[in-house]
C-alpha cells in the first residue's frame, strides 16, 4: 500500500452482525472520523473460521472463496473489528487453497490488505487517539488470535491510554487464552469454563470497571460469565470504548 | 456405525470421563499450577538471559527440519558410526519387536536385573512389563519415576513425571511402602538422600542398564543423554551391558548441531542453561590394544535399539513436523488444558499438545482423536516450541483427518456443513439469521439466554448466553443506504 488510503471496506464479522452492531458502528463513526470513506459489502456472511477450526476444511474453503468474492470488486484495504477473523484471512486464507486453484492468487492478495482495526488504525494511519473519553478503568484482554497470529500486543494498549481520562489497568496473567475457543467451549464445557473462571477472576482482581478485548467471540463468552457471577464488570468491544465519550 | 466409529465414541467418552475428574480433583489442580508455573517462568527467564534467544530456535527448528527431511540418510549414517564405534545396532519396528530385542539382549546375558534412567520411548513400548515376565527385575533410578514404579503409577508429564505428585505425598509412600524414619521424609533433600542410598546398592548389583536417547550424533555415532540427577551417568557405566532406546527421529547430524539443539532443551524444559549432566558416549568401554587408546570404565556392551513404532508413518503425513519435537516438555507447561487436566487424562506416555499429535501419529487416529479437539487454538504452544513446531496448526490437521473419518459428533458435522451452505447464499444466510435472532428473543430475559437447547446446552452450563441484537448490522446498514421506500432483499 502506498501513502494514507482514503477508502477502506469493514469486513464486519459474523459475530458482530448478528450480536453486535454497535461495534460495526463504532468502527465506521472511527473510520470516518479518520476521514475514510467506508464501504460496507452487504453480500458478505462469514469467513469461514468455525468450519476451518472445526477441521472442516471443504466446507471453510467454500466459505473463504464467498469471502474473497465479495471483497474482490473493490481494491481497498479491508479491517476487521476482530483479530480472529483477520487472523483467518491473513493466515489462513492462503492455506487453504494450493497453487493450482484460481483462488490461490486472490487468497495472498486478500491475506495483504486486510487489518484488524486497531492495527489498521495504529500501524496503516498512525492514530493516537479517537477521540473517546471515559471515567472508567478499563483492562485489556489480549485475545489469542490477534495476539499470536497477527502480533497485536501494543496497538490496542495505546489506542486505549488515548481514551480521555481512561485508567487502563493490566489483567494477571493477561495472555492467558479466556477459553472460548469457538466449538471448543461447548465440546469441551468443563475446562472452557475452568478458562473462564480464572480469567474472570483475573478481571475481579483488577479493579476494572470494563475489561476490553478486540473480538466480540471471547466477549460474550466473557460476558456471559459476568454475567452468571452477577458482576457488574462490563465487557466491551474496544471499537466502543474508543469512539465514546462518556464521562459519567 | 462401524467398529471405527465405535472405537471412537468409546475412547472420546473415557477422555472426557478423565478430564471431568481431573477438573474435580483439586490436589492435582494445585499441584499443576505450581510446577507448571515455576517451570514456564524458569523457561521464559533463562530465554531471556541469552543475547539472541530467537536465532538459537531458528538455527534449532533449521537442523531439525533438515535432519528430518533426509532422516533415512542421517539414520543410516548413525548406525554405521555407532557400529564402527563398536556397539551392537538393532532396529526395531514396532514396541513388540522392541522389547523383544531388549528381552532377548537380556535372556543372552545372562542378565537377572536392570537399572533404568528416565525414557519416554520405555514407557511407550511398555518395556519393563516385558522384561519382568521374563524374568528380568528392572528398577527405575529417576526419582520422579522411582515414585511411580513404587507406587505403581504412571507418569503425568515427560519431564518431571511425578509433577501430579506433592512432596507429602512422596513422604507418606516412602513411609509406607519403604518404611522410611520420619528423619528420611522430612523435606525433599532428605527424601531424595533417601532415595539414593537405596538406589545406589542397585546400581552396583544390576547387570544392565536401560536408558532412552535424547539426541543420536549421526557423524560420530555417538549419544547422549541429559540428565540432572546422576542416575543417567551410572546407568550406563556401572552395568555390563548397556541399551540404550533411541526413538528413530532424535537424530542430528553434527556435534554442532548437538550444541545447538542442546542450547535450547535444557533452557525449555527445566530453565537451565545446561542440565547438571551432559553424557556423550560413543561406543562401549574400549578393551586393552584398542588403537584409540583403552578406557577404564563403561560397558563391555553398548546395544543401541532404533525405534519405529509409528514414526516412519509420521513422516510420510501431513504431521511430520511433529518428528521436530525434541520432547522439552515446554509446550505442555504453557497449555491452559494440560495446566488444569494434566497428563493421565490423555491417556497416553505423551501429553499436551504434542502428545495430542504424537499419540494419534503413533498409535493411530481412531482411538486418540478426541485429543485435538481439547484445545482452544490459543497458540500458546506454538510460541513455546523451542523448535518452533506449528502445534495448533498440526492440532487442525489431526482435526481435519478426524472429520474426514466422521471421528466427531454428528451434529457438529451437519451443523457446519448447514451453516457453510447457508454462508454461501447471502440472501438465506441472512433471512436465516433473522428467523434465529426472533427465535432467541423469544426465550431471552433483560437480554440473556438461561439455558440454550440440545448440544448447546453446554454453554450455558458455565455461563449465560446474549441474545442476538433485533436487527443485524447489514440488516440496518441496509435500510439505511437503500433509497427509502426499498425494503430489504
Amino acid at each position: 500500500m502506498t501513502g494514507r488510503p482514503t477508502r477502506v471496506q469493514l469486513l464486519v464479522t459474523c459475530l458482530v452482525d448478528q450480536f453486535s452492531p454497535r461495534v460495526a458502528e463504532a468502527a465506521v463513526a472511527i473510520l470516518e472520523r479518520e476521514g475514510l470513506d467506508v464501504h460496507v459489502p452487504l453480500a458478505q456472511t462469514c469467513c469461514g473460521q468455525p468450519a476451518f477450526n472445526g477441521g472442516f476444511t471443504d466446507e471453510a474453503r467454500a466459505m473463504a472463496r464467498h469471502t474473497i468474492d465479495v471483497f474482490s470488486a473493490n481494491p481497498a484495504p479491508i479491517v476487521v473489528p476482530s483479530g480472529s477473523c483477520a487472523d483467518m484471512i491473513v493466515n489462513h486464507y492462503p492455506e487453504l487453497f494450493g497453487g493450482n486453484d484460481p483462488y490461490a492468487e486472490r487468497a495472498w492478495a486478500m491475506a495483504a490488505r486486510t487489518f484488524e482495526l486497531c492495527q489498521f488504525l495504529t500501524d496503516v494511519l498512525g492514530v493516537r487517539a479517537t477521540g473517546g473519553a471515559t471515567t472508567d478503568t478499563l483492562a485489556y484482554h489480549p485475545s489469542c488470535h490477534g495476539l499470536r497470529g497477527l502480533a497485536l500486543r501494543d496497538q490496542p494498549r495505546r489506542l486505549l491510554e488515548g481514551v480521555l481520562g481512561a485508567r487502563v489497568v493490566e489483567l494477571a496473567d493477561d495472555e492467558a487464552c479466556c477459553g472460548f475457543g469457538g466449538l471448543f467451549s461447548v465440546k469441551m464445557p468443563g475446562l472452557s469454563g475452568d478458562m473462564l473462571r480464572a480469567k474472570l477472576d483475573a478481571i475481579a482482581d483488577s479493579g476494572a470497571g470494563t475489561v476490553v478485548a478486540t473480538d466480540v467471540s471471547c466477549l460474550i463468552h466473557i460476558s456471559g460469565g459476568l454475567r452468571r457471577r452477577h458482576s457488574h464488570v462490563r465487557a466491551r468491544h474496544i471499537a466502543e470504548v474508543l469512539v465514546e465519550r462518556s464521562i459519567e | 456405525m462401524s467398529s471405527e466409529i465405535a472405537t471412537y465414541r468409546h475412547a472420546a467418552a473415557a477422555f472426557h470421563r478423565k478430564v471431568e475428574d481431573a477438573l474435580a480433583d483439586r490436589r492435582l489442580q494445585d499441584a499443576l499450577a505450581s510446577t507448571t508455573a515455576r517451570l514456564t517462568g524458569s523457561r521464559s527467564a533463562a530465554f531471556a538471559a541469552v543475547p539472541h534467544p530467537e536465532r538459537l530456535r531458528d538455527t534449532a527448528r533449521a537442523i531439525r527440519a533438515r535432519t528430518i527431511a533426509r532422516l533415512d540418510h542421517y539414520l543410516a549414517r548413525f548406525a554405521d558410526e555407532a557400529a564402527n564405534a563398536g556397539c551392537h545396532v538393532h532396529w526395531a519396528e514396532t514396541a513388540a519387536d522392541a522389547t523383544g530385542i531388549v528381552t532377548r539382549i537380556a535372556i543372552d546375558c545372562g542378565i537377572r536385573s536392570a537399572v533404568k534412567s528416565k525414557s519416554m520411548v520405555s514407557e511407550e513400548i511398555g518395556l519393563n512389563p516385558a522384561l519382568e515376565a521374563a524374568g528380568v527385575r528392572v528398577v527405575e533410578t529417576d526419582l520422579g519415576e522411582y515414585v511411580v514404579q513404587i507406587a505403581d503409577d504412571r507418569p503425568s508429564h515427560i519431564i518431571t513425571p511425578i509433577v501430579h505428585w506433592r512432596r507429602d505425598d512422596v513422604a507418606r509412600l516412602f513411609t509406607r511402602t519403604l518404611g522410611a524414619c520420619k528423619e528420611e521424609v522430612a523435606d525433599v533433600p532428605a527424601m531424595t538422600a533417601f532415595a539414593r542410598r537405596r538406589l545406589r546398592a542397585e546400581f552396583l548389583q544390576a547387570g544392565m542398564g536401560i536408558s532412552g536417547v535424547n539426541f543420536a550424533v549421526a557423524e560420530t555415532g555417538t549419544i547422549c543423554l541429559v540428565t540432572n540427577e546422576g542416575n543417567g551417568r551410572l546407568t550406563t557405566t556401572a552395568p555390563r551391558v548397556h541399551v540404550a532406546l533411541l526413538g528413530l527421529e532424535r537424530i542430528v547430524p553434527s556435534v554442532a548441531d548437538l550444541e545447538s539443539c542442546l542450547q535450547v532443551l535444557a533452557r525449555s524444559a527445566t530453565g537451565q542453561a545446561l542440565s547438571v549432566y551432559t553424557t556423550l558416549l560413543t561406543g562401549p568401554r574400549r578393551r586393552p590394544g584398542d588403537s584409540r587408546g583403552a578406557e577404564s570404565d563403561g560397558p563391555d556392551e553398548l546395544h543401541v535399539v532404533i525405534i519405529d513404532n509409528g514414526r516412519t508413518r509420521l513422516l510420510g503425513s501431513d504431521l511430520a513436523e511433529i518428528l521436530y519435537c525434541i520432547r522439552c516438555g515446554a509446550c505442555l507447561n504453557v497449555c491452559p488444558v494440560y495446566r488444569r487436566i494434566g497428563g493421565h487424562a490423555y491417556g497416553s506416555v505423551y501429553p499436551g499438545p504434542m502428545g495430542s499429535i504424537v499419540t494419534p501419529g503413533l498409535m493411530g487416529l481412531v482411538g486418540s482423536a478426541e485429543l485435538a479437539q481439547a484445545s482452544s487454538l490459543c497458540g500458546a504452544c506454538r510460541d513455546a516450541c523451542p523448535v518452533r513446531i506449528d502445534l495448533p496448526g498440526l492440532l487442525l490437521t489431526a482435526r481435519h483427518q478426524a472429520a474426514q473419518s466422521r471421528l466427531g459428533p454428528r451434529w457438529v458435522r451437519v451443523g457446519v456443513r448447514v451453516y457453510a451452505w447457508l454462508a454461501t447464499r447471502p440472501r438465506l444466510f441472512r433471512l436465516a439469521g433473522r428467523a434465529s435472532r426472533r427465535l432467541a428473543v423469544l426465550v431471552a430475559r433483560d437480554g440473556w439466554i438461561r439455558r440454550l437447547p440440545g448440544p448447546l446446552r453446554a454453554w450455558t452450563e458455565a455461563r449465560d448466553f446474549p441474545a442476538p441484537a433485533a436487527v443485524s448490522f447489514l440488516d440496518a446498514y441496509r435500510r439505511r443506504t437503500r433509497s427509502p421506500g426499498r425494503t430489504s432483499s
